[in-house]
């Protein structure tokens, strides 16, 4: 399977390989992807260095696209997956050396009553593509869930999301509980789904409003202070 | 076979097996339309029955009514606007909420028998909205998902379809008054969104023998070119056995797309509601003939 157009990435000087890293994440390229990370891993890269210039680098990129509609659902899900293939790497690497090359921990999940997750799933791959550790609470979460989560994983970041209108103001229930616990100044919280909107988002006290996975997840940077 | 039947004041529409594909016109829904959402929390309906007049001329055969509007009176919009577009038009209405309240809100003004959009498989919602749907006589839009969520076997949601009829049975109301849901996934997320739902309709129709309905748009979320992959599917999902969706009739090939799955399937006769919609209307007689037909006249 060699053409003349074929690259051998460990041919590549490091500045070459990380910007190939780059092109074939947009790609979806899994596999390249994987071994870019391994070659920059083998000529002594920090995990912390590869994640942030070639894999979370990638995604904002990607994030772009897909936010000006370049980019589509399948295509960002195969990039997510060329990320993780490279992450899967790096993770154990990272644990290991406590380094704090996430930008902290994301925790999200869909409100009580709310069976609804395909957004919000792609906001929490959005999320690991800007470089969070994503703590996924999944569906039908009551303010325990959310409550507890925050106690064992104590995110940068916590968001909710809900489909109905019937379940959207459980978020303000959670919001309150958490201001009430004295949580809230000190974890900013965001909310999205498809009938919400930035009135009501501000009506219940939530820090941010994600229109989309892509804006959500430049904001979700903006919050921890990493604005590109 | 098995008939739906939904009706207003003055017309009603059968979703049946033997029956033209219905399209419920999606438009009066604010979600996700800033604009209307903010014109009908003011109480200015001027969009509302523009959305409703197009989509009627454009061959809606009903028109499906939601006022989920963030920190709004959903109830009292619904009812508002239900009786309004009952005031402007004689198709049927689905009435469409997440809140029961709205639901019985809506129940209460409309005249007619009603679609209940809807209910899921949670024992909870199910125990609230049966006994309306039974008290005003109406039909019901069943989700095929339950407290577990939306699973991706399509087995699974054949099974929760089937416990709804059944409950419904409980509450006196027939299976032919239980139109299915089967849940359309974004096939750009699930490569096997599309087969599954083919696959959970002919069961559906074969097995539970139910009408079946769906928010078709779904299928295509993420995708560029949607109404090309929409215009594609609901054909394939009326060949599949689906009788019903909730539609945007004004989308540019979507009409003709369902009334060519009509005729494919059989249930346009002698195809002519077809050949009423396409005869071309600039095609010159020769003047030997007598100029098409008349109709009208009937036997004695």
């Amino acid at each position: 399977m060699s053409d003349e157009n074929d690259v051998i990435l460990d041919d590549l000087s490091d500045e070459d390989l990380v910007d190939q890293m780059k092109d074939d994440l947009y790609d979806g390229m899994a596999a390249e992807v994987r071994e870019g990370t391994q070659i920059l891993l083998r000529r002594g890269w920090e995990a912390g260095d590869i994640l942030s210039q070639a894999l979370v680098e990638g995604m904002r990129i990607v994030g772009i696209d897909f936010r000006d509609g370049t980019l589509f659902v399948p295509e960002v899900l195969q990039c997510a997956g060329a990320m993780k293939s490279g992450m899967e790497l790096l993770r154990p690497i990272l644990a290991s050396t406590g380094s704090r090359a996430s930008l902290g921990k994301f925790v999200i999940g869909t409100v009580k009553g709310d069976i609804h997750d395909i957004g919000k799933n792609l906001v929490g791959m959005m999320l690991e593509g800007a470089g969070f550790e994503v703590i996924d609470l999944g569906i039908n979460n009551p303010v325990d869930n959310y409550l507890a989560a925050i106690d064992q994983h104590q995110p940068a970041v916590l968001g909710m999301s809900a489909l109905l209108t019937t379940t959207m103001p459980y978020m303000g229930v959670v919001i309150e509980e958490l201001d009430k616990r004295g949580i809230l100044k000190s974890l900013p919280v965001m909310v999205g789904g498809a009938p919400l909107n930035q009135e009501f988002a501000d009506a219940i006290g939530a820090t941010k409003y994600g229109r989309d996975a892509a804006v959500s997840a430049e904001l979700a940077r903006a919050l921890v202070g990493q604005n590109h | 076979m098995t008939r739906t039947v939904i009706s207003s004041a003055s017309k009603e529409v059968v979703i049946g097996f033997d029956q033209p594909f219905v399209m419920i016109g999606e438009r009066i829904n604010p979600t996700g339309r800033k604009l209307l959402a903010a014109e009908m929390k003011e109480g200015n309906y001027e969009r509302v029955i523009a959305d409703a007049l197009a989509q009627v001329a454009a061959g809606a055969q009903m028109l499906d009514i939601n006022a989920g509007i963030p920190l709004a009176d959903e109830p009292a919009i619904l009812a508002e606007v239900i009786r309004l577009v009952q005031s402007i038009t004689d198709v049927p209405l689905a009435i469409d909420s997440s809140m029961v309240a709205g639901l019985e809100a809506g129940l209460a003004v409309y005249q007619g028998r009603a679609l209940v959009n809807s209910t899921t498989g949670e024992d909870e919602v199910l125990e609230r909205v049966l006994p309306l749907v039974k008290k005003y006589d109406a039909a019901v839009v069943a989700i095929s998902n339950d407290d577990s969520g939306i699973s991706e076997n399509p087995d699974d949601r054949f099974e929760i379809a089937k416990k709804i009829v059944q409950r419904a049975a409980d509450h006196g109301i027939k299976a032919c008054d239980v139109i299915v849901d089967p849940l359309v996934m974004p096939i750009g997320a699930i490569n096997s969104a599309g087969r599954d739902v083919f696959y959970l309709l002919r069961r559906l129709r074969e097995e539970l023998k139910v009408n079946t309905t769906c928010g078709a748009s779904n299928i295509s979320f993420g995708l560029p070119n949607r109404h090309g992959i929409n215009n594609a599917f609901l054909p394939m999902v009326a060949a599949a056995g689906m009788t019903s969706a909730i539609v945007n009739p004004l989308h540019e090939g979507l009409v003709a797309s369902i009334k060519a799955a009509d005729v494919l399937n059989g249930v346009d006769p002698s195809c002519m509601a077809w050949i009423r919609a396409n005869r071309d209307p600039n095609a010159e007689p020769s003047g030997e003939g007598r100029g098409g037909r008349r109709g009208g006249r009937r036997r004695g």
